[in-house]
C-alpha cells in the first residue's frame, strides 16, 4: 500500500480516538455551563447540603442525594452475600453442570433489560412489600433496593467467579495433597489470593448502583424527603433528573437538575479511579 | 475451621445459588404468565391488518408497531454513528497508542463507560438546547436520541475492537509483518479478519444496550404518542419508553396488558441478541460490564 494511505489512515484512526476521547470532556463541559449559574460563588457545598423546598427559594440536592446513597448501600447489602455465596457454588461448591447452568443463567440476566425489572417490581414486589409490612404504598427504599441487588448482582457475580477462577490450579491441588477439603481451599486459598477481583467486582457494581435510573424511578416512590426509614418513600439523583425535566427551562429547579448529572459523573469518575488504582497497587494489569 | 462451619458455609452458598434462580425463575415466569394471552398480532397491530401497517399505508393506533419502529430506527441509527468511530478508535488503541497516551486515553473510555445513561441523556438534551439556539428546528428528537444512544455505546464498541485486536497469538500478530506487509496491511488483511468474531459480538451487545435503555431516550425525544416516526427531527416512541410510560399511567386494564405484552416482546429481543453474541463468541460478555 502507498504511502500516503498509511499515514491517512493513520490520521484517520488517531482523529477517531481523539474525538471519542473528547466527547468525554464534552458531556462534563456541558453539565458545567448549563448548571453554572447556581454553582456561582461557591454554592455548590450549599447546594449539596441544602433541603428542597422551591417556595422558599431552596434547591438544595440532599435528599435526593441521601435517597441514592441509601437505595444503593442497602442494595448492596442485600445483593453482597447473595452474589458471594452464588459465586463460590459456582466456582467451588456446585457440581460442575449445575455450576455451568448457574453461570449461563447469570450471564442471561445481565441482558435482562432494566426497565423490565421496574415493570415486573411495580406489580410483582411492591405489593408483596405493601401485604407484608401493611403500610404504606409499597413503594418505598426497600422495595427499590431488592430489585437494585437482582439488577447488580450479575455483575459482582461474574466478576468474582472470574476472580475465584483465575487461582492457579496447582494451588488447589497443593491443599488438597495435604489433605484440605474444598471448603478449606475456598477460604484459605482462593479468598486470599481473588480479593483484588473481589474489590473491583465491589466498586462496579456499586457504581452501576448509583448510576440506576429506571428501578428507583419506578419503585422508589420518589418523595423528595430524607428517608426516615426503609419503609418510606425516596427520590434519586437519576430519578430527580428524570421527572424535573419537563419543566421551565429558565427555572432553578430545572438548573439543578444539572447539579445531580454533575454530582453522578463525578460519583462514576471516583469509581473509574478507585477500580484504575486497585489495578495500579496491586500490580497486575487491568482488563 | 470446624467441621460444622464449613458444613454452614455451603448450605449458605446453596441458599443462595437457590434464591438467585428463585429471583429470576419468580420475575420472569410472573411476566410470562401474565403477559404471554397477549402476545399475538393484535397486540402488534391493533386493528389494523399487518399488511397495511408494514407498507406504512395505514397509521396503527391500538398496537405496539410504532413503538417497535421507533426502537429499530433509534437502535440502527446509533449502532451506525457509534460503528465507524467506535471500531476506528478500538484499532488505534490495540495497534498505534503506545505508552502515556495509551494510559490517558484508556483513562477517558473507562470514564466514558462508566457514565450513569440518565447523565447521558442529560447531556443530549442539553446538546438539543444549545442546538436549538443556532438551528431553530432541532428539539429533542430521533435524531438526538441516537446521537446520545451511539455516545453511550461508543466505549463498548472501542473495548470489545481492542480486546479482539489484543487477544490474537502473537504468531498472527507477526508473521504478515514477517513477511514484509506494512503496518496497514497487516491490519486490513490479517488483524482485522482475524478479530471480526470479537468485534462483532461486542457490536451485538451494544445493539442490545441500545434497544432496552430507558433513560436516555426518557430525555431525548421519546414520547408515549408519536406513530411511525416520520422524519428524523421528528419525536418517536419506542418499546421501553412505552413500558415506563404504562407502568405509571395505564388507563384500563387492557393497556396494562399490552405492557405486559411490550415488556416480553423487548426481553425476547434482548435475548436474541445475547445468544447470537454469545454463540460468536464465548465469555465476551464480560467486557460488557463496564456499564451503570
Amino acid at each position: 500500500m502507498a504511502k500516503w494511505l498509511e499515514k491517512l489512515a493513520e490520521r484517520i484512526l488517531t482523529v477517531s480516538a481523539l474525538i471519542s476521547a473528547f466527547i468525554t470532556v464534552l458531556i462534563f463541559a456541558f453539565l458545567l455551563i448549563f448548571g453554572l449559574p447556581l454553582l456561582q460563588g461557591g454554592q455548590w457545598f450549599g447546594l449539596l447540603a441544602d433541603p428542597w423546598s422551591p417556595r422558599e427559594g431552596l434547591y438544595g440536592i440532599r435528599p435526593m442525594l441521601m435517597g441514592t446513597v441509601y437505595i444503593s448501600l442497602l442494595g448492596m447489602a442485600f445483593a453482597l452475600p447473595l452474589s458471594f455465596g452464588c459465586s463460590a457454588l459456582i466456582s467451588v461448591f456446585a457440581p460442575r453442570r449445575f455450576g455451568g447452568f448457574l453461570r449461563k443463567v447469570v450471564q442471561l440476566m445481565t441482558g435482562i433489560p432494566t426497565v423490565v425489572y421496574g415493570f415486573v417490581g411495580i406489580f410483582l414486589l411492591v405489593p408483596m412489600v405493601r401485604e407484608i409490612f401493611q403500610g404504606g404504598s409499597g413503594m418505598c427504599v426497600l422495595t427499590a433496593s431488592l430489585m437494585l441487588a437482582v439488577l447488580i448482582s450479575p455483575t459482582l457475580i461474574l466478576f468474582f467467579v472470574d476472580g475465584f477462577d483465575r487461582v492457579p490450579r496447582s494451588y488447589l491441588d497443593a491443599v488438597a495433597a495435604l489433605g484440605g477439603n474444598e471448603a478449606q481451599q475456598f477460604i484459605f486459598v482462593i479468598l486470599p489470593n481473588a480479593w483484588r477481583s473481589v474489590l473491583s467486582g465491589i466498586v462496579l457494581a456499586f457504581g452501576r448502583a448509583l448510576g440506576d435510573t429506571l428501578i428507583a424511578l419506578m419503585i422508589a416512590g420518589n418523595a423528595v424527603q430524607t428517608p426516615s426509614s426503609i419503609l418510606e418513600s425516596a427520590r434519586t439523583l437519576t430519578a430527580h433528573i428524570a421527572l424535573v425535566i419537563a419543566s421551565d427551562y429558565d427555572s432553578p429547579e430545572f438548573k439543578s437538575i444539572f447539579a445531580c448529572g454533575l454530582t453522578l459523573y463525578l460519583f462514576s469518575a471516583a469509581v473509574v479511579v478507585l477500580i484504575r488504582s486497585i489495578g495500579a497497587i496491586f500490580g497486575r494489569k487491568e482488563r | 475451621m470446624s467441621r460444622w462451619m464449613e458444613r454452614t458455609l455451603i448450605v449458605f452458598c446453596w441458599i443462595c445459588g437457590l434464591a438467585l434462580l428463585a429471583a429470576i425463575t419468580a420475575i420472569i415466569g410472573y411476566l410470562l404468565y401474565k403477559g404471554m394471552g397477549t402476545v399475538n398480532l393484535t397486540l402488534i397491530f391493533g386493528d389494523t391488518s399487518p399488511v397495511d401497517a408494514l407498507l406504512l399505508r395505514k397509521h396503527v393506533f391500538a398496537g405496539l408497531f410504532p413503538a417497535m419502529v421507533g426502537t429499530v430506527a433509534v437502535v440502527t441509527l446509533s449502532v451506525g454513528f457509534a460503528i465507524p468511530v467506535g471500531i476506528a478508535s478500538g484499532i488505534y488503541m490495540a495497534e498505534y497508542a503506545r505508552g502515556g497516551v495509551k494510559t490517558v486515553l484508556g483513562f477517558f473510555f473507562d470514564i466514558l463507560a462508566g457514565v450513569p445513561s440518565i447523565v447521558i441523556g442529560l447531556f443530549g438534551f442539553a446538546l438539543a438546547i444549545f442546538l436549538h439556539k443556532h438551528f431553530s428546528s432541532i428539539y429533542p428528537s430521533l435524531f438526538i436520541s441516537s446521537l446520545s444512544l451511539a455516545v453511550l455505546v461508543l466505549p463498548y464498541i472501542i473495548r470489545s475492537t481492542q480486546f479482539a485486536l489484543e487477544n490474537l497469538p502473537a504468531a498472527t500478530k507477526l508473521i504478515a509483518v514477517a513477511l514484509g506487509a506494512t503496518k496497514l496491511q497487516n491490519i486490513v488483511y490479517v488483524l482485522i479478519p482475524k478479530s471480526l468474531s470479537g468485534i462483532f459480538s461486542g457490536v451485538i451487545l451494544a445493539t442490545g444496550r441500545c434497544a432496552e435503555d430507558t433513560a436516555v431516550i426518557l430525555l431525548t425525544g421519546a414520547v408515549a404518542f408519536a406513530g411511525v416516526p416520520k422524519s428524523l427531527f421528528a419525536q418517536y416512541e419506542a418499546l421501553p419508553f412505552y413500558i415506563y410510560y404504562i407502568s405509571s399511567q395505564y388507563a384500563n386494564q387492557q393497556e396494562l396488558l399490552s405492557g405486559y405484552g411490550a415488556s416480553i416482546i423487548l426481553l425476547l429481543i434482548c435475548a436474541l441478541l445475547f445468544f447470537i453474541a454469545s454463540m460468536i463468541r464465548k465469555g465476551v460478555t464480560y467486557q460488557a460490564l463496564y456499564r451503570a
